[in-house]
């Protein structure tokens, strides 16, 4: 053996020992964030596991903790997002077919592109003053879930059209040519092509966005859901609460039942979001493989 | 209008055969003719001055290295250029009397009477049915839409391999298939011309000679202008041969005459495989 290959066998040794290092590192990095999240999910549950129940469910919220339930917030949350996802997705996906399909490139939409980024980084709050000087005052609203799903939307439609824009980016031009080259005009290469290609990723930004805007509690106090509404509303002029507002009422009591009551209607919350996530998953794969 | 545009096309005609040695021993008008057509990406300019006729029930090859703008000018004949921004475009192309570049020329409509086919093949993430009947259907032409996929298929000479699969993905097909099943969207949609933009240039041996052998079938009833860097390819399937370098058309005549006495210097030392 040479003194350049005992040198090699060294350095070897050496490299080796790196990788390793690096790898239980980035294990280590990775495991953290999954132990916190861990000990979240067993406080929660050994708190508020008790008081998981139909009634929970199916019960208004009171004053005596046995008795409350969590069937306003729910049904709020439910048409909350359902008006939210009627205004924001078509908005949405319409303004990113525009920006990637239709816009001239100019600097101009290079602006609003800008802005619109900018506009998915803007604290939800302050989507909610202007969901509370918009809707509620200038258009008189009140203190509506219909004002509460307008501001909603205001706040996903930046991540919908940054999603959607990507999800279509991802279509290769050379589908888009076989289609003009056919004689088709933009709208039937647009539609019958790029959507159903760009579909997959466009739902995933549509509901993983849409799961985000079922937890948002700071918008929807500003604009004025309620913290006590004991009937499910039966227009989108009613008044309303949603679950992570009435969480943060139940956990800002001093009792500790309410806190506890707090705990399941994380749990609920928590299923909800994941229902959301396992939807997303499960279309982006059914359409994946519809288009092969 | 028309009459003073077909005196033009005349004229040009002239000019253009005039330049020819021993002549275009072809009487007929030309379906479509590109009058010193120049085409700038932003400030270069990547065509320049092209002119060519391009006779019906013929096929046209372009022939000539990478990056010498005949791709750029394929895409002129059917106005696919039109996507790409910052493409400029001077002189005209005539589809039979019509400047495709006039004003009032739709290039949806266009597109319907010249087809094209790519280099890579790009059939639709669909069904071969599907893929064949998109074109007629968006265009308005419904009717005996099952002939007019079994014609489109047999005409591609691909109907007997797929008959029984037509509803398989066309992705589901070999490189070779999907080439052939592209060239079928376009006839169905019964165009004047087919543009070929390099179709064998992904294929294997096989399946390259099939597709040759399709153009030589497919000239008995269309127009075909095909891009290639193959020479021996022009030599075999085309009537006419463009030979082009940096962007001019250097020579144009009958392909026997290119490849065996020709004119020019750089089209001798590019068909001998002197460069290229």
């Amino acid at each position: 053996m040479n003194s350049n290959e005992i040198q090699y066998e060294k350095h070897l040794a050496f490299r080796r020992k790196k990788s390793r290092i690096f790898r239980h590192m980035c294990l280590a990095a990775s495991l953290f964030g999954l132990f916190f999240l861990g000990c979240l999910f067993y406080n929660i549950f050994s708190n508020g596991f008790s008081y998981l129940s139909l009634n929970f469910i199916s019960n208004f919220p009171s004053r005596f903790p046995e008795k409350a339930g969590i069937l306003s917030a729910i049904s709020g949350s439910i048409w909350l997002m359902s008006l939210t996802a009627l205004f924001s997705i078509p908005i949405g996906v319409a303004a990113s077919i525009y920006l990637e399909e239709f816009a001239p490139k100019k600097a101009f939409m290079k602006l609003i592109e800008i802005n619109i980024s900018n506009l998915a980084g803007v604290p939800s709050v302050v989507y909610g003053l202007l969901g509370l000087a918009v809707f509620v005052r200038v258009f008189g609203l009140g203190r509506s879930i219909l004002s509460g799903a307008m501001t909603m939307s205001l706040l996903v439609l930046p991540v919908i059209i940054i999603a959607s824009r990507e999800a279509i980016k991802t279509v290769p031009d050379s589908l888009r040519y076989a289609a003009l080259a056919l004689g088709a005009t933009k709208w039937q290469m647009v539609k019958d092509h790029v959507l159903p290609s760009a579909l997959p990723g466009i739902m995933t930004g549509i509901i993983l966005s849409l799961s985000r805007a079922i937890g948002e509690t700071a918008p929807l106090l500003v604009v004025g859901a309620l913290g006590f509404v004991a009937f499910t509303p039966k227009s989108p002029m009613d008044a309303f609460t949603v679950l992570p507002i009435q969480i943060f009422n139940w956990a800002s009591r001093p009792q500790a039942e309410f806190h506890k009551l707090a705990a399941a209607g994380i749990i609920v919350l928590l299923v909800v979001l994941l229902i959301m996530n396992s939807i997303a998953i499960y279309l982006r794969y059914r359409f994946q493989n519809r288009n092969k | 209008m028309e009459t003073s545009n077909r005196n033009i096309i005349e004229e040009h005609l002239k000019k253009i055969r005039s330049s020819v040695k021993d002549g275009i021993d072809v009487d007929t008008f030309p379906i479509m003719i590109s009058k010193q057509l120049s085409l700038y990406y932003g400030d270069f300019k990547a065509v320049n001055e092209a002119s060519i006729p391009i006779f019906p029930q013929t096929v046209t090859a372009v022939i000539g290295p990478s990056g010498c703008g005949k791709s750029s000018y394929l895409r002129c004949f059917n106005r696919m250029n039109d996507y790409i921004p910052g493409v400029k475009i001077d002189g005209s192309i005539f589809l039979h009397d019509q400047d495709i570049y006039d004003e009032d020329v739709d290039p949806v409509s266009l597109r319907r009477k010249i087809g094209m086919v790519f280099q890579k093949p790009n059939p639709f993430p669909k069904t071969i049915y599907q893929n064949i009947a998109w074109g007629p259907k968006i265009n308005g032409m419904k009717d005996h839409m099952d002939d007019r996929v079994q014609q489109a298929l047999e005409k591609a000479a691909l109907w007997n391999e797929v008959k029984d699969k037509l509803h398989q993905s066309g992705l589901s097909l070999s490189g070779g298939q999907q080439q052939r099943l592209c060239i079928a969207r376009t006839i169905a949609m019964e165009p004047e011309v087919i543009l070929m933009d390099e179709p064998c240039s992904a294929l294997d041996p096989i399946s390259t000679g099939r597709i040759e052998d399709l153009i030589f079938e497919l000239k008995k009833k269309y127009s075909i202008v095909i891009v290639t860097h193959n020479m021996q390819q022009a030599a075999r399937v085309s009537d006419f041969t463009v030979f082009m370098y940096q962007g001019d058309v250097i020579e144009y005549g009958p392909t026997e005459r290119i490849f065996t006495r020709p004119q020019k210097k750089q089209t001798e030392d590019y068909v001998r495989g002197k460069f290229g």
